[in-house]
């Protein structure tokens, strides 16, 4: 028993140095760092704008005057509605096997298929949460912009919206957080981010337990540095309000 | 100067505004008065649109601005109403709430538009919180901001719903004294509110509302020295 132990202690060193050190495989992980850092942000990015017109359009919609509904934006809710359900009800590896087998099959630039895979699956839950932003604004901001004439989208843009940013930020600061974790997700079809080139190692090496340990690591680090610089942020919003 | 004609209104089965007519002329100040539950905010909210009538029809100026088709932003830059809480928008100066609209509707420019909120800072006696957050505030300062951010759209004609029953008493003086000298300067207004002082004083009409509908209507002097109608006794028995 304490043999084995000391025996498996005494490969570790080998094992660390095939799995990161050998022909200068850091490099490696590192660009497959950058990848999965790039997907998470252009991946959040392109969430966001499309999250964002998407919560405008549905709560536009539930906004309009009795008699004066719009059958474009009648039309537009509805595409919105079945684009949230159908994205938030399907499992996101799901979705990334269907742009990448069946939309977009040709394709060899894989990290591209997964930015719109994962921007497009982002956007949903984005939209979501910005929507309950934009309702977690008291209603008499937006009558008091209103009532001195402004319009929906003045309104929007002026008063509704930068009070609704501070509301979203924490949910807004997770997404990006699952996002981060989701860009793995990448791997399964052949886009080379961190978790490709750790499999790859692995598989070249006949020795999974660095790499993958390694990266977990990798990731776990990154988000509690993030979830430490989200809350310093909410701390500072939070202190502007008792201004 | 507005014409309501057959205005009713209903939340689901509830009956909220029961065929009301009624018509206000320009310089005129009407008050509202009666029991809380009988109409009075929404009859007011109904005169900008914030809530669509169920039936009726609301004539400004002319115009009539129950018509879909009608582009009511227009028609709510020359209608301004005060709150009973205020709605200051918190994430902008007291500058910036005043001149937002004005300069976002394209009435006037910037500039113009800071050296009208100075102005009018100064009529309400708050010059010196120009810069300040809502937050930094009274709630007496708030709505004394409020109307001064109203009054910024150079509007025909002044609501205001309540705007004294979120204040501590002691504040509802410097905001009524703001009231009676927009009053004063011919201003035409509609004012829901508890303040009968003020509804006496002010009031060139006094609407008594109960159960959606208005059950009594006369100058100041002949409704609180002769009311008639059982309902306004009773009310009146309470609350002076």
């Amino acid at each position: 028993m304490f043999q084995s132990l000391i025996d498996w202690l005494d490969r570790i060193g080998p094992r660390l140095q095939r799995a990161f050190i050998e022909g200068d495989r850091w490099k490696l992980y590192l660009q497959g760092l950058g990848t999965t850092m790039e997907l998470t942000v252009i991946a959040l990015i392109f969430g966001v704008l499309l999250g964002l017109i998407v919560a405008v359009i549905r709560s536009a919609h539930d906004q309009q005057r009795i008699g004066r509904r719009n059958f474009v934006l009648g039309v537009l809710n509805v595409l919105c509605q079945i684009y949230t359900t159908v994205i938030r009800g399907t499992p996101m590896l799901v979705q990334l096997f269907i742009w990448t087998f069946v939309i977009f099959p040709t394709q060899r630039n894989k990290v591209l298929v997964a930015f719109i895979g994962l921007g497009v699956n982002s956007g949903a839950y984005v939209a979501e949460i910005i929507r309950g932003g934009l309702m977690s604004v008291d209603a008499g901001q937006s009558e008091a912009g209103r009532s001195l004439g402004l319009g929906y989208f003045d309104t929007m843009r002026f008063i509704v919206i930068p009070q609704a940013f501070k509301n979203i930020l924490p949910s807004l600061g997770n997404e990006f957080i699952t996002l981060f974790k989701d860009t793995s997700l990448a791997q399964a079809i052949g886009g080379a981010e961190m978790l490709y080139y750790a499999s790859t190692i692995g598989g070249r090496t006949f020795d999974y337990m660095p790499p993958l340990l390694g990266i977990a690591a990798m990731y776990l680090a990154i988000v509690i540095v993030f979830t430490w610089l989200q809350g310093r942020l909410e701390r500072r919003l939070r202190e502007s309000d008792r201004r | 100067m507005i014409d309501v004609k057959n205005l009713s209104k209903s939340f689901g089965d509830h009956l909220v505004l029961d065929d009301i007519s009624q018509h206000i002329y320009p310089g005129e100040k009407v008050v509202v008065i009666g029991p809380s539950g009988s109409g009075k905010s929404t009859f007011l909210r109904c005169l900008n649109l914030l809530e669509t009538p169920s039936a009726g029809t609301i004539s400004f100026q002319g115009t009539v601005i129950t018509d879909p088709k009608v582009k009511i932003d227009q028609v709510r830059q020359q209608m301004g109403m005060v709150f009973q809480h205020f709605n200051l928008f918190p994430n902008m100066t007291i500058r910036k709430n005043i001149t937002l609209a004005p300069v976002r509707t394209g009435l006037m420019k910037q500039e113009e538009a800071d050296e009208l909120a100075g102005h009018l800072l100064q009529r309400v006696d708050l010059t010196d919180k120009a810069d300040a957050y809502p937050s930094q505030l009274s709630g007496g300062q708030k709505q004394r901001v409020a109307i001064v951010r109203a009054l910024a759209m150079r509007p025909k004609l002044m609501l205001f719903d309540e705007p004294t029953s979120a204040l501590d008493p002691e504040m509802v003086g410097e905001v009524l004294d703001v009231m009676k000298e927009l009053a004063r300067d011919g201003m035409t207004m509609v004012v829901v509110t508890h303040e009968m002082g003020f509804a006496r004083e002010v009031g060139s009409r006094v609407l008594f509302m109960a159960d959606g509908k208005v059950l009594e209507e006369a100058p100041p002097a002949e409704l609180f020295g002769a009311p008639k109608h059982a309902r306004l006794q009773d009310f009146l028995s309470k609350v002076l």
